[in-house]
């Protein structure tokens, strides 16, 4: 398979195409553009449509209708622009439909900038709309894990019938990178996907045959309260769907936690500190939504002396999760930047050097 | 015996509706199941309800249906029909959804001149919250959240859907009719066939608003709620077509 260079935001467009995916509709915002307009063009050429909506709300909304008939559909956006998302995200959990979206992020909170930040996390993994569903939420570190994540997301999406979030960040959707794209399914394998859903997809039934009856919200306090019980199965069961990158952890004595972008300049400072003789590791969640806690709960806390939590938000956010998980065997410390300043491999490099004296 | 009439096979059967005395929404959920069957396409519709005492058809409909959410549905009958546009789509949607929080998607798929039907129910005043003030409200009636009547100077005038859709260049058709009397209805009836078959024939944004009563949060009964509506509303809210090409 061959290698092209590919910027990571079209690159992500590219993967959904490949993937499936025959609807997008987006609203511009920095730093996430190339994604609609990448398949405003490409998205014809594969008998899909693209649609500009008159608002990131609308947008979403336009998913929603066209997931609903089994078509691979996807939005994209930044931040502010996926608060905006929310609503729909929350009827597409509620109703059950499987869609794909992506957060290229910025600065927050507010209109923030338009500068790389990941201070999105608690939106993502924990609250991306009322009422308490979740969703898989897969962060890339790479263009190519952004591709093969992407690409993924559908299916993930499709075996549950439940949302899927990418979430990036204003470097990886600007940088170019090399990427090995995977292959582009056939029509028939696009059909095929889309058949499967036909029970209850929003097509048009014989009513003789059963309605599709989409239901976001349900009359019945009783019937809402199970759908409620039936989300919450769904999300036990991602626990063999968790994914996560151990470096060097083994013999550390000291860990740093990091995703995503962070997660890769993190990379960096581990082996800059190794070949300093710091006895250094990396834990990097690729899915954030399932966490993976066991990676960080089973570690051996007679070695570990401290964990080094590095993200691109202040105040840190992904450091409640790894608390859960350490339940304060070991100290744990923050190396943050925010507000679209991007973390350096000597910020993390003087951070843990200042632990190990 | 000749059977001349007949209940629409678009309800579900031992289905009591839980729409108040004196409402016109199960009249025109009437109208479309019939038009439906006319043009027998019942199998292939779907119906995106908006959010509010229309969302209660959900029960007592046998087609595909769904609900967005509030104000949304004209994105999501966007995102349908152009995803899959052998499938007949409507939107069924009230004045405070279509005209206030909607307005938006309203007026932008109306532009893009998606080829859906949009069936706008117009009675003043927002139905299951509770009587609070629309768009729609007329000048001086009163809401919940506008207990001395609707006050031009501080919550402005009726807002005119038909009139403020007519400019723009897209839309199809556009007509305004209401189900006060049995005259009426039947016009109703023919506007909702149209507003269908120029979906069929692809002729791109068709909506058909249907003044229709509120007995319950105007507080009157159903009988002075029709004089009401065709002494105040319809002399706001002229019936007729606005665009027919």
């Amino acid at each position: 398979m061959s290698r092209i260079f590919l910027k990571g935001c079209e690159a992500i467009a590219e993967a959904a195409v490949r993937s499936g995916c025959r609807f997008f509709a987006g609203y511009p915002i920095t730093p996430q553009n190339e994604i609609p307009e990448y398949l405003s063009r490409r998205l014809p050429e594969v008998g899909g449509t693209f649609v500009q909506g008159e608002s990131e709300v609308a947008s979403v909304n336009m998913v929603y209708g066209a997931a609903q008939t089994g078509t691979r559909a996807m939005t994209s956006s930044s931040s502010c622009g996926i608060s905006l998302k929310s609503e729909a995200i929350s009827f597409c959990a509620s109703a059950r439909i499987p869609m794909v979206y992506a957060n290229i992020a910025r600065g927050g909170p507010g209109i923030g900038s338009i500068h790389p930040a990941q201070q999105d996390y608690m939106q993502a993994t924990k609250a991306s709309g009322n009422g308490g569903f979740r969703m898989m939420v897969f962060a890339p570190a790479t263009v190519q894990e952004a591709v093969d994540m992407t690409y993924a997301a559908f299916d993930y999406a499709q075996r549950d019938r439940n949302p899927v979030l990418i979430l990036a960040d204003g470097v990886l959707g600007t940088i170019m990178e090399p990427v090995v794209l995977p292959e582009l399914r056939s029509e028939q394998e696009v059909k095929a996907l889309k058949d499967a859903q036909r029970d209850w997809a929003l097509v048009g039934h014989n009513p003789a045959d059963g309605r599709a009856f989409i239901k976001p919200g349900r009359w019945s306090t009783l019937d809402q309260e199970q759908a409620c019980k039936d989300n919450e199965a769904l999300y036990a069961s991602w626990e063999n769907d968790v994914q996560v990158e151990e470096y060097l952890v083994d013999d550390a004595q000291y860990i740093i936690t990091a995703y995503g972008i962070s997660g890769r300049i993190a990379k960096s400072a581990v082996n800059k500190l190794r070949a300093e003789g710091i006895l250094v590791g990396l834990i990097r969640p690729k899915t954030v939504s399932p966490f993976p806690y066991g990676a960080i709960e089973q570690l051996d806390y007679s070695r570990v002396k401290a964990i080094l939590d590095v993200e691109m938000s202040i105040p840190a956010q992904m450091v409640f999760d790894v608390k859960l998980a350490v339940k304060d065997r070991c100290p744990i410390h923050t190396c943050l930047r925010s507000g679209g300043e991007i973390m350096s491999r000597e910020k993390i490099v003087e951070a843990v050097r200042a632990l190990a004296q | 015996m000749k059977q001349v009439y007949k209940r629409t096979e678009t309800f579900q059967e031992n289905m009591v509706s839980g729409f108040c005395p004196g409402c016109m929404h199960g009249t025109v959920f009437k109208l479309i199941g019939e038009v439906l069957e006319e043009l027998n396409i019942v199998n292939r519709t779907a119906v995106v309800l908006g959010v509010g005492c229309c969302g209660l058809a959900m029960e007592y409909i046998t087609y595909d249906n769904t609900t967005s959410p509030h104000g949304r549905a004209c994105a999501v009958a966007t995102g349908i029909k152009r995803a899959n546009p052998d499938t007949v789509v409507y939107t069924y949607q009230g004045d405070g959804d279509l005209a206030a929080i909607g307005l938006a998607e309203t007026l932008s798929a109306a532009n893009r001149g998606e080829n859906f039907t949009v069936i706008f129910v117009n009675n003043g005043i927002y139905g299951m919250t509770g009587g609070q003030m629309a768009p729609t409200t007329l000048v001086g009636m009163k809401a919940t959240t506008a207990q001395n009547g609707r006050n031009p100077k501080e919550h402005g005038y009726p807002m005119h859907m038909c009139e403020i859709l007519n400019q723009l260049t897209a839309p199809t058709y556009l007509e305004r009719c209401s189900c006060n009397t049995p005259a009426n209805v039947i016009k109703t009836r023919k506007a909702i066939r149209k507003a269908f078959q120029n979906q069929l024939d692809n002729k791109g944004f068709s909506l058909v608003e249907i003044v229709t009563s509120c007995p319950t949060n105007w507080g009157l009964d159903a009988m002075e709620s029709l004089k009401f509506l065709e002494e105040k509303m319809l002399p706001e809210y002229p019936l007729g077509v606005f665009r027919d090409r």
